[in-house]
């Protein structure tokens, strides 16, 4: 059952094939044999309880096509009654008194939550060992990282410990760890997806999606996450098309621009072979290549590790031991319960991001660093602006190199350097996807696809033709 | 643009974060590490370009002036690590 997509086991439940209960049973007892520590919580109780409400709905034909289904949170989404930690010890006593938007939408699909997956903390990293609760392992060879910060949920739907979880996605937590993992993810344009409830990193970056087997997948679960929110003053007010409508279309005459700045030096050749090859594929099914250039796209990381730690800097400053969350044993006065609660709470990354963002919003540096880097976000965001008038889409690698070595990458900066094709999106916004696309040494190789603001359906149509002319995003690890 | 060991000490106060002796030396590496990173903006000429503080062109929302939310005090009490009657407890700030 675990190697089905979640639109096969829609079909399998509703033809009685096996119940929501035995389907979710038989993936607690996959995660509770794993050893890739991708998840945090395990909610087996729970799970069981919903499973058999959603039973009782699909006999009486009452359930949707994601009842009965399981998933997993990734462990940023607020779940009422469950621990909600964001990888962090700081919030490790953490039960959340109420649910998320995104969780609640799950919630009333009748859909099945298995537990909430590891990440790193509060959504910063990009090899999940930023966790407070240990690296996750990648299923695809267990010395290599998952990618991050939703390496918990790549990794999850990787080894079929779930058939998708949830994510989000500042400046590559979803697409990075999907190409790492070989699996299908997506991130929609800022404010399609509502961010109440989900534990704010960055607030004018963070944005939730995805991350299953097949783009038809996202489809259906986006049909269900989407749409404005009164709750969230950022969520747009604007209509959510069915996104598996447009999924069979012909993708004859599409327009792909291939940034020739995303082929640039440090891009591994093994991942630049498997891009080129899929580009082929792409121009086999009608589509057009054409070179762009997104002259400013180098400045990205600079500009997103200033925008970032600074709105960080300001989002964590309420975790201070006193309302929620972890407070260190017998502070002597305030500072001291604040000093103490956050440093002993945080972990390095954490702090290091807490006070990049903390100086540079500090007097007499503001105009330096954050507002030079909210004026380089504009000229980024369009040189996007620009190629879209003449293109549909744009696609490139998601990221230079495939999955590395738990514990190869000890310097932040260089870190931070890996980030170097997902960032930009998230700058201007836009929506971006990745699809499993090939393999590198035995590694799997994600296409990333940015589409224009709100085009989220050409980026799923355009998916999931690659899907039906191409098997990579079905090769399973070893031992599935 | 380079920190010195005063300063990052001095940031990490604001940030109320504390960091020892020890940690002090590596702390001022990286910090400085990233910064260096960030210099690279001032290659680029922006007298003229607007900030773009959002992805989205909108304007804030409003909204009527209305009771939206039950009264969870409770629900959030029963999470916070220490707690009187209807307030959040904390070591003694005045005498």
């Amino acid at each position: 059952m675990h190697t089905l997509s979640v639109a096969e086991l829609s079909k399998s439940l509703k033809n009685k094939e096996f119940s929501s209960v035995e389907l979710t049973q038989h993936y607690l007892d996959r995660i509770n044999r794993s050893d890739l520590n991708a998840f945090i919580t395990v909610t087996d109780d729970l799970a069981l309880s919903q499973a058999r409400a959603a039973d009782v709905k699909l006999a009486n034909g009452s359930g949707s096509i994601l009842t009965g289904i399981p998933f997993a949170h990734k462990d940023i989404f607020c779940t009422k009654g469950v621990k909600t930690s964001a990888g962090s010890k700081i919030l490790d006593p953490f039960i959340s008194p109420y649910d998320a938007t995104l969780s609640h939408k799950l919630n009333i699909e009748n859909m099945v939550m298995l537990g909430k997956t590891n990440m790193d903390e509060f959504a910063m990293g990009s090899s999940n060992e930023n966790s407070f609760y240990g690296p996750v392992k990648n299923p695809w060879n267990k010395k290599m990282v998952p990618g991050g910060s939703s390496g918990g949920s790549a990794a999850a739907v990787a080894g079929r410990l779930t058939p998708f979880a949830t994510g989000t996605d500042t400046g590559g937590s979803i697409r990075q760890p999907s190409s790492l993992c070989g699996i299908t993810g997506i991130k929609p344009t800022y404010g399609r997806v509502s961010r109440y409830g989900m534990i704010a990193y960055a607030s004018s970056l963070d944005q939730a999606g995805p991350l299953t087997q097949t783009a038809e997948d996202a489809a259906l679960v986006l049909n269900a996450i989407a749409g404005f929110d009164e709750k969230d003053s950022t969520s747009a007010l604007r209509d959510v098309p069915d996104y598996t409508k447009t999924l069979r279309d012909s993708i004859k005459g599409l327009k792909i621009g291939i940034p020739k700045e995303f082929f640039s030096e440090g891009l591994d050749s093994g991942v630049e072979k498997v891009i080129t090859e899929s580009m082929k594929e792409f121009e086999a099914m009608g589509a057009k290549l054409q070179e762009i250039s997104l002259p400013n796209s180098a400045y990205a990381i600079p500009t997103y590790y200033i925008v970032a730690p600074c709105e960080c800097s300001s989002n964590l400053s309420r975790l201070d031991g006193v309302r929620y969350g972890y407070r260190c044993e017998d502070p002597k006065d305030m500072n001291d319960l604040y000093l103490r609660s956050r440093s002993e709470g945080f972990g390095d990354e954490v702090k290091r991001r807490i006070m990049i963002g903390t100086y540079a919003l500090s007097a007499g540096y503001y105009d330096a660093y954050y507002l030079k880097a909210q004026k380089v976000r504009q000229l980024i965001s369009k040189d996007f602006k620009k190629a879209f008038q003449n293109v549909d889409i744009i696609m490139g690698p998601v990221s230079p190199t495939t999955a590395f070595e738990l514990g190869a990458i000890k310097d932040p900066v260089s870190m931070y350097l890996a980030d170097i094709y997902t960032l930009s999106a998230n700058l201007a916004g836009l929506p971006g996807m990745s699809i499993p696309a090939g393999f590198s040494n035995n590694l799997p190789v994600g296409l990333q696809m940015i589409g224009n603001y709100w085009s989220e359906e050409v980026l799923l149509n355009a998916a999931h033709q690659f899907q039906t002319q191409t098997d990579w995003h079905s090769v399973l690890p070893e031992n599935i | 643009m380079s920190l010195n060991k005063e300063q990052v000490k001095e940031i990490a106060q604001l940030a109320k974060l504390s960091i020892s002796d020890s940690e002090i030396e590596q702390s001022t590496i990286e910090l400085n590490n990233i910064l260096s990173l960030m210099a690279e903006l001032g290659e680029i000429e922006t007298d003229h370009v607007e900030p773009m503080a959002h992805p989205l062109d909108m304007s804030q929302r409003l909204r009527e002036d209305v009771v939206s939310e039950a009264d969870l005090s409770e629900e959030f009490q029963a999470i916070a690590p220490k707690t009187g009657k209807h307030h959040f407890l904390v070591p003694t700030v005045i005498e």
